[in-house]
């Protein structure tokens, strides 16, 4: 190659460390580090901080290389969708083959760490949970079945189970009851986000609810999953990693939730298209600022359990 | 002047392995924390010398 030939890699396509931070998912990646953090904390046994510090970073890492799987398998519907066209490899940044490379060292290396520093349990379900994730999620259920989000939101939901046994070594039913509001959580936080994001799915051919059964089916199901969750979010308050606090914030949270469902649940089309999707797009902030209280309350019993004050 | 003028592209490259040096240099420290953590932690037990041999 003569060097008139040489093109040099503009400045827009030549990846920079941040690009190969994006492929893991860095917004995903903050709420498994927390989940996982507030699953450890909850816990009736104390972690060393050090060992608690590398656990819940291998879980991110491992957390992080499930995304970049994620984004390699996705890339062709990546490119269609307005919300995900910016990601490195959409955007020519990153190729496909290096976030293959990229997820496939890390997951390695998170899973064999985590075992390491914690124990063969919790590294044996971040295993789990990479597969669930790149594997039964993304490669098999995203494209086959409208209840992609409803299984696929178990890979999500692993990390505080995970936290708890990096703690105890063993998994118990508080640790089951976290990972049950994460995963009965998603599917109206997912469907609300389809709703206002009209064409996004239609056009990347995925087959989401409100594509395969309509939008005032979709609707239906908003509701119906945030009346089990209300049942299910309060009725944690009261087992062992709930209390006072967290049963008032399960109170506030789950009955503004199930408002905002019913609002959704009692429109059309028709309203929504008038104020540009207000009522479905303030759930979905809503459902944001939900999980993030409820573990927020489950720390909260959990910070002030030493002092006597946490707990029933 | 420099001979080999630098190309914007070298310098974020430079970045970028300063970056991954950083990286694998703080993962050398927490491997050594966590290492000498579980050592000096109460349950760690060095296997007895007859245990070995056998």
């Amino acid at each position: 190659m003569s060097d008139a030939s040489y093109t040099a890699p503009s400045k827009e396509t030549e990846a920079s460390l941040g690009d190969y931070f994006a492929l893991l998912k860095p917004r995903v990646m903050s709420l498994v580090i927390f989940t996982a953090f507030v699953g450890m904390l909850a816990a009736p046994v104390s972690v060393h901080p050090v060992v608690g510090f590398a656990s819940i970073l291998f879980i991110a890492i491992g957390a992080g290389a499930s995304g970049a799987l994620n984004m390699w398998w996705d890339a062709d519907i990546d490119m269609i969708m307005k919300r995900t066209v910016k990601r490195p490899i959409p955007a020519g940044k990153v190729q496909a083959g290096e976030a293959l490379y990229l997820g496939a060292a890390l997951s390695g290396m998170a899973v064999m760490m985590l075992a390491l520093s914690a124990n063969l349990l919790a590294a044996g379900l971040l295993a789990f949970t990479i597969f669930f994730y790149a594997v039964v999620y993304t490669m098999w259920l995203k494209r086959s079945t409208p209840q992609n989000i409803v299984i696929g939101g178990a890979a999500g939901a692993f990390p505080p189970l995970i936290g708890w046994v990096v703690a105890t070594g063993s998994m118990s039913i508080e640790g089951w009851l976290m990972f049950a509001l994460i995963f009965v959580w998603t599917p109206p936080h997912f469907w609300a986000l389809a709703l206002f994001m009209r064409s996004d799915y239609d056009d990347a051919g995925i087959p989401m609810l409100t594509v395969t059964h309509g939008r005032p089916s979709t609707r239906r199901h908003i509701f119906g999953y945030t009346v089990v969750l209300f049942a299910l979010a309060v009725g944690t308050g009261f087992t062992s990693i709930g209390g006072p606090v967290y049963l008032v914030a399960a109170l506030v949270l789950n009955t503004l939730f199930l408002k905002g469902a019913y609002d959704i649940w009692n429109r059309d089309e028709v309203a929504s298209e008038v104020d540009d999707y207000a009522v479905e797009r303030k759930f979905f902030k809503l459902s944001l600022l939900y999980l993030f209280l409820h573990f927020g309350a489950i720390l909260a019993e959990a910070l002030l359990r030493p002092w006597g004050l946490g707990g029933w | 002047m420099a001979l080999k003028v630098e190309h914007e592209i070298h310098q974020r490259r430079k970045g970028r392995n300063v970056g991954v040096g950083l990286m694998l240099g703080a993962f050398v420290v927490l491997v050594l924390a966590l290492t000498f953590t579980k050592i000096t932690s109460g349950d760690f037990e060095l296997p007895k010398a007859n245990e070995i041999s056998q």
